[in-house]
């Protein structure tokens, strides 16, 4: 058995067309990636099945679908598949000697020790309620936002406050979110041919870096200048500083921090809001849900958001859970075979990128039945779908590697959905169908203009 | 009911310990969950499906006996 036993994807755009850019030239299925990801994975398992093959440059990646072929890739140990050589993009955004991801044991490690640690969560919830409150606090009556640029600003100073420390936070406005972004759309696909190649996209990328070595050096040389403050308002940053990192290590460490949280709740917050305000039937539930939970007298006084974000709210989770169904904010997930590895009765030889892709799981038919309509019933018991299905629903990938943020994603999403359903309403003002994802990077972002209108609520 | 507990899923998040405490402990050593009453009484049902449902490592599932 070899490669060549799975089914190959056809081409649809020829990777000598004059469209593709010369140093992808001859990259198989780059080129199409590049401008369609989804177009391609779908058509793998529409063609190919459970199992299907494309090229990018010299690596053969074998796509796996369904409950069976995706649960023998996330159970695969560690030792076989390795993620980070997968993910050739994201070295230069978190720079040399940061590492891209740590060992499932170091992730418990620091699920243990850290900031995401069951017993952390009350307090992020008080700081993410007051970041959120922050953000709207000069909204006045009404008035437009931009999806991207509210979210991604948001998560940014919620992430940042969170992981890092509030000081550290406090040092920051929206400009450390606009190079942020910048970063984040440095992930062009043509990495996998040469992530320093000498593209615009890629200068961009380094030059966002830079700016934000910048930012860390002087946040850095003030904390110097400053001298010793008592240990209650010291953050990480002051203790990278005492071990003795420079700005250019700070930085790395600080990006690859905050990376995995920040576009992916930013994604989210947005894509439901889009949701919501193409379903103003669920939107009307959540705000009935909302209305009710925060209208009460508890025992204690009102019913804090910082409290509740953290307790069950059924029918703004069912919604959220359908979001990250339909848009999940990673469309595919790789790792490089490292030993010879059996799937499905097939050897995937070592060297070969193995890959699933939460895009194409989350929608197939069998599993979510009418798939691609946003039906927040399917959490609902008895067909609760996600627990059903728990290898082909997995906007948070599955196994040892399932985003060890998720409870921390789902607090902050109920949490700033708690915010501003209460106090504010929402109305498109483009047409619905036009708030679309820009997929011409390996980070997925909102494409812009993604505008809404809010207003405050009476009540 | 029956408790089942994927300890190769299980990534140490401990919640299920807030939820249910008579039904799962945990294995310090190995960082962990662990069953400690396979077959609770019906009465701990509702705890027992919290549990399931906010696993954030979807470890856990009823089956019923």
């Amino acid at each position: 058995m070899t490669l060549a036993d799975i089914p190959e994807v056809s081409t649809v755009l020829d990777d000598q067309d004059a469209s593709v850019p010369a140093i992808i030239k001859g990259t198989g299925q780059l080129p199409e990636m590049r401008v369609d990801p989804i177009g391609l994975f779908h058509r793998v398992r529409e063609e190919c099945g459970d199992i299907g093959r494309f090229r990018l440059a010299d690596k053969q990646v074998v796509l796996v679908t369904g409950a069976e072929a995706n649960e023998a890739f996330f159970r695969a140990p560690e030792s076989v598949l390795d993620q980070a050589a997968a993910y050739p993009f994201m070295t230069p955004i978190f720079g040399k000697g940061v590492v891209f991801d740590a060992s499932p044991e170091e992730r418990q490690q620091m699920l243990k020790n850290q900031a995401l640690r069951g017993d952390m969560m009350r307090g992020h919830a008080q700081t993410i309620e007051a970041e959120i409150r922050r953000m709207v606090a000069d909204w006045g009556d009404e008035g437009e936002i931009d999806l991207l640029d509210f979210f991604a600003e948001l998560t940014i100073y919620t992430t940042s406050s969170c992981l890092i420390g509030k000081p550290f936070r406090d040092q920051l406005d929206g400009s450390f979110a606009e190079i942020y972004h910048r970063l984040e759309h440095g992930t062009d696909a043509i990495a996998y041919v040469d992530p320093y190649a000498d593209i615009e996209n890629f200068r961009i990328r380094d030059e966002a870096r830079e700016e934000l070595v910048a930012k860390v050096q002087a946040i850095i040389a003030a904390r110097v200048a400053r001298g010793d403050v008592p240990k209650e308002e010291r953050d990480l940053l002051d203790v990278l500083i005492a071990v003795g990192y420079d700005a250019e290590m700070v930085t790395g460490i600080f990006i690859s921090m905050m990376f995995a949280g920040h576009h992916t709740s930013s994604g989210t917050a947005s894509w439901a809001m889009i949701e919501l305000l193409r379903n103003p039937d669920v939107m009307g539930d959540v705000v009935a849900e909302l209305d009710a939970l925060y209208g009460t007298e508890g025992a204690d006084g009102p019913v804090e958001v910082s409290f509740q974000a953290l307790r069950s709210i059924p029918v703004l989770e069912a919604a959220l859970k359908e979001t990250l169904r339909l848009h999940p904010p990673l469309v595919i997930l790789m790792r490089l075979v490292q030993e010879d590895f059996d799937l499905l009765g097939r050897t995937i030889p070592a060297g070969t990128v193995l890959a699933a892709s939460p895009r194409v799981s989350n929608r197939i038919e069998e599993d979510f039945p009418k798939a691609d309509s946003f039906d927040p019933g399917r959490y609902v018991d008895p067909r609760q779908e996600d627990l059903q299905h728990r290898w082909t629903w997995i906007p948070f990938g599955a196994g040892k590697h399932r985003c060890v943020g998720n409870a921390f994603a789902m607090m902050q999403m109920k949490a700033i959905f708690s915010v501003i359903l209460r106090d504010f309403s929402f109305e498109p003002v483009q047409p619905l169908d036009s708030y679309r994802d820009d997929f011409t990077k390996m980070v997925i972002q909102l494409a812009q203009p993604a505008r809404v209108r809010y207003r405050r609520r009476s009540r | 009911m029956r408790v089942l507990a994927d300890t190769g899923l299980c990534q140490g998040h401990q919640l299920c310990q807030g939820e249910a405490p008579d039904v799962f402990g945990f294995d310090a050593e190995a960082d962990v969950v662990t069953v400690l009453d396979e077959h609770p009484d019906e009465a701990l049902r509702a705890d027992v499906t919290t549990a399931v449902k906010y696993c954030p490592a979807f470890a856990l599932s009823i089956e019923e006996d």
